[in-house]
């Protein structure tokens, strides 16, 4: 097979499916070490869980149920059209795969302005991590709170509720490293099959961005339950 | 018979080695980079040990012995050990051993290289500013509260592990992927079964240490508070996550090393390699074990009863796969034909000490014994006989068994075997009296010591001068070598594998006609050759000399 029927093909694979296998199996291999990454901290979380359950209880209440819902939803929708992008980059179909990239991308400024909004709201209450803890009076007691925080319903703050915080800012700015990571990934294949690039002969870098896009997805739906959905 | 267009002399320039996608050339900066780093942690364990020649302060006061022990540990662990083997010569040899003509992936192995030279200068520069006095496993609470640039070496090594973390996803999905016909998983040379565990421990352990100096940096920067007990926090949490990583990765650096044996004993005895299988697949079931075995760095840190038993169980258990190697090595030697190359030497060497260093991990690994000998110098004696006795010595054997490959030259046997003494004979007397001190309750990191203990210190350091005298001989006459050195056949040792049955130094696409893959370890087939010396293999013949 002559290098000028496949373009894409490096010099030291045999033919464009090796090429392919092999950049598929590097992609899960690094999905691995970053499932692995994050394993420290859901492991650092199960302990301090496990130890401290009533900080657990006490302190996610002070988390914004609705706006996390949110999104997760936009997470999942950005998903759906991140997969579906795959395909249309399959079929050769350039106009609905830069549509859907776009939609995707715009799920990940959505996910980041909502988490944007959450943090103001945490800093501006001093619900911060470690020694920067200094909650409000309002946002610590069962009096009125501030806006985005719902009273306690479970009495007197526990010690060391920081530690909360600290595991929350952690595994949430982590995730959020990584969905700016993977927007920069989504705007450069945007870019590429703007020119068109892609197409049924080789869709590789879609594909392989795609599976990372998941990725994040997958770990913000463990994130979510566990933070938030405390009880 | 040195060809005309190699690797070495297809394109010049700078730039021509700083974006090459060529393993081979990657391979070499590599080298250059870890024996570099090598020198640097020398020269550092040189000043600790001359610091030690006697009692109170000898060259140094006690805070700028605590930074060199630390630049020692680091720059030795992170800087050379981890990449020395699989980064430097792997890189050079697995594509060659596979018939391939690159890595899966040319530019993330360019990539993984300038990042460890990022990660290098973070470290270095760490030290130019200050120092690091946590020693090499930054353990919280005293990284945590210690004035030394933490953050900038945690960071540097941050970075090396992702230089690490893709140099073994390289490895591992070349190894899947470019295997040539016929090649099947039981015919690699043993050589890339041990760099496959060692990339699969790279691949699954780093992470998790990339995690752990992060939320030691956010500790530090941000007052996280995660590992600080005032703060709700757990400081031996620290050392789970970081033994976790850490570990595995004394297999990291382990476990190439006797992929390294098994080629060179094998092919300096002109025999097959004995248990080909049992030694394949005793590095997996190394890689494996090495996972559950991180506890026993914790067992007098509070760690339950319960656990600390597991453990010790669990650490029993690596010996097995470890003997499993030696006495395959063993039954390999038994009626070969053995030819006491420098590199053979060095292979008996390690076997040598590493029987030593491995066998005295068992007392450290029983309980009771090991509340006698935790943070004493027998620690330090045992981890140097394995990392020193073990990968050091290995590297030295892999290097001047590859040495006529990589660059077409041939050492000085004699120089070499000279140098072989030196390092034998300045190892032990530096690091057996350490065992027999240690066992007597001199503790490891200590600026100064009791008077009972001088003998073995002054005994120690004498040991580590003659070691030293060792290293600049080899650095003498491998230099040499590159300018003055006799040229090197295709085959200079009888060895099978493929990358034996290329040019030396290798084409820059490694192979001009494609390479049969056979049993590596069968010599029947190869003769000497008495036109260009070395061995020649009658698979070729007719097919054209390369």
């Amino acid at each position: 097979m002559s290098h000028e029927a496949t373009p894409h093909l490096q010099h030291h694979f045999e033919t464009p499916e090796q090429q392919f296998d092999a950049g598929k199996l590097g992609i899960w291999l690094f999905l691995a070490t970053e499932i692995l990454l994050f394993g420290g901290l859901f492991c650092a979380y199960a302990i301090y869980r496990a130890n401290h359950p009533e900080i657990f209880l006490y302190a996610h209440q002070f988390l914004d149920k609705v706006l996390g819902g949110t999104n997760t939803v936009i997470l999942l929708c950005s998903s759906l059209t991140m997969a579906w992008a795959v395909r249309a980059s399959q079929l050769g179909q350039r106009k609905l795969l830069i549509t859907l990239l776009s939609l995707t991308l715009l799920g990940g400024f959505g996910f980041m302005g909502i988490k944007y909004v959450e943090y103001k709201a945490k800093w501006e209450h001093g619900l911060l991590p470690g020694t920067h803890f200094a909650p409000h009076e309002e946002a610590a007691n069962d009096s009125p709170p501030g806006e985005g925080v719902k009273p306690p319903a479970h009495g007197k703050r526990p010690s060391n509720v920081q530690i909360f915080f600290g595991i929350y800012f952690l595994m949430t700015g982590l995730h959020g490293i990584h969905v700016l990571a993977g927007m920069g990934a989504i705007t450069w294949i945007l870019v590429r099959s703007a020119r068109g690039e892609f197409g049924p002969d080789y869709f590789t870098p879609v594909d392989f961005v795609g599976l990372y896009w998941h990725l994040v997805d997958l770990i913000w739906i463990f994130l979510f339950p566990l933070l938030y959905l405390v009880s | 018979m040195t060809p005309k267009d190699h690797y070495l002399n297809h394109t010049s320039g700078f730039a021509s080695w700083a974006f090459t996608l060529d393993h081979k050339r990657i391979g070499v900066m590599y080298l250059v980079a870890t024996l570099g780093s090598f020198l640097l942690g020398g020269l550092a364990a040189l000043a600790v040990r001359t610091e030690l020649i006697s009692r109170g302060p000898t060259i140094m006061d006690a805070d700028t012995y605590n930074k060199m022990f630390t630049l020692h540990g680091a720059v030795m662990v992170f800087l050379f050990i981890i990449p020395s083997i699989p980064a430097a010569l792997g890189n050079f040899v697995l594509p060659l051993m596979l018939g391939a003509k690159d890595v899966a992936f040319p530019r993330l192995n360019l990539m993984s290289f300038w990042l460890w030279v990022i990660g290098a200068l973070f470290c270095i520069g760490a030290v130019i500013s200050g120092g690091v006095d946590t020693g090499w496993t930054f353990y919280t609470p005293y990284s945590t509260t210690t004035n030394t640039n933490v953050i900038a070496t945690t960071l540097g090594v941050f970075i090396l592990g992702f230089s690490s973390i893709f140099t073994g996803l390289n490895f591992i999905v070349t190894i899947h992927k470019l295997r040539p016909l016929g090649m099947t998983w039981f015919k690699m040379p043993l050589f890339l079964w041990s760099l496959y565990g060692t990339a699969l421990i790279q691949v699954l352990a780093t992470p998790v240490l990339g995690i752990t100096l992060l939320l030691l940096i956010a500790e530090r920067a941000l007052g996280i508070g995660i590992f600080d007990p005032a703060l709700g926090g757990d400081p031996v949490l620290f050392q789970h996550f970081f033994w976790f990583y850490s570990h595995p990765a004394v297999y990291i650096m382990i476990l190439p090393a006797m992929g390294i044996i098994s080629e060179v004993i094998s092919i300096h005895s002109r025999k097959h390699i004995f248990g080909y299988r049992f030694i394949a697949l005793s590095s997996i079931a190394i890689a494996a074990f090495g996972f559950l075995v991180w506890g026993h760095h914790m067992f007098v840190s509070g760690q339950s009863g319960m656990a600390n038993a597991i453990f010790s169980a669990l650490t029993f258990s690596v010996a097995i796969p470890s003997a499993i190697k030696v006495f395959n090595w063993l039954a390999t030697l038994y009626k070969g034909n053995i030819h006491l190359t420098t590199a053979m030497i060095y292979a008996l060497m390690f076997i040598i000490t590493f029987g030593i260093g491995g066998l005295t991990g068992l007392h450290l690994g029983a309980l009771a014994v090991d509340v006698h000998l935790h943070d004493t110098y027998f620690v330090v004696a045992h981890f140097h006989y394995v990392m020193f006795g073990g990968t050091v010595i290995a590297l030295l054997a892999g290097l001047h068994h590859w040495w006529p490959k990589m660059f077409g030259v041939m050492i000085d046997e004699r120089l070499g075997r000279i140098a072989a003494f030196f390092i034998f004979v300045g190892f032990n007397t530096t690091f057996f009296t350490q065992f027999v001190m240690g066992s007597h309750g001199m503790p490891r990191r200590y600026y100064d010591y009791l008077p009972q203990f001088t003998v073995y210190h002054r005994i120690s350091t004498i040991g580590s001068y003659v070691m030293a005298a060792g290293f600049f001989l080899i650095a003498y006459y491998l230099l040499r070598s590159l300018f003055r050195g006799q040229a090197a056949p295709m085959n200079p040792y009888g060895g099978n594998s493929l990358e034996w049955h290329t040019a030396s130094p290798p084409p820059f696409d490694n192979f001009t006609t494609t390479p049969k893959a056979e049993d590596p370890y069968d010599y029947d087939r190869l003769v000497p050759d008495e036109v260009n010396g070395g061995y020649r293999s009658l698979t070729y013949e007719g097919v054209g000399t390369r």
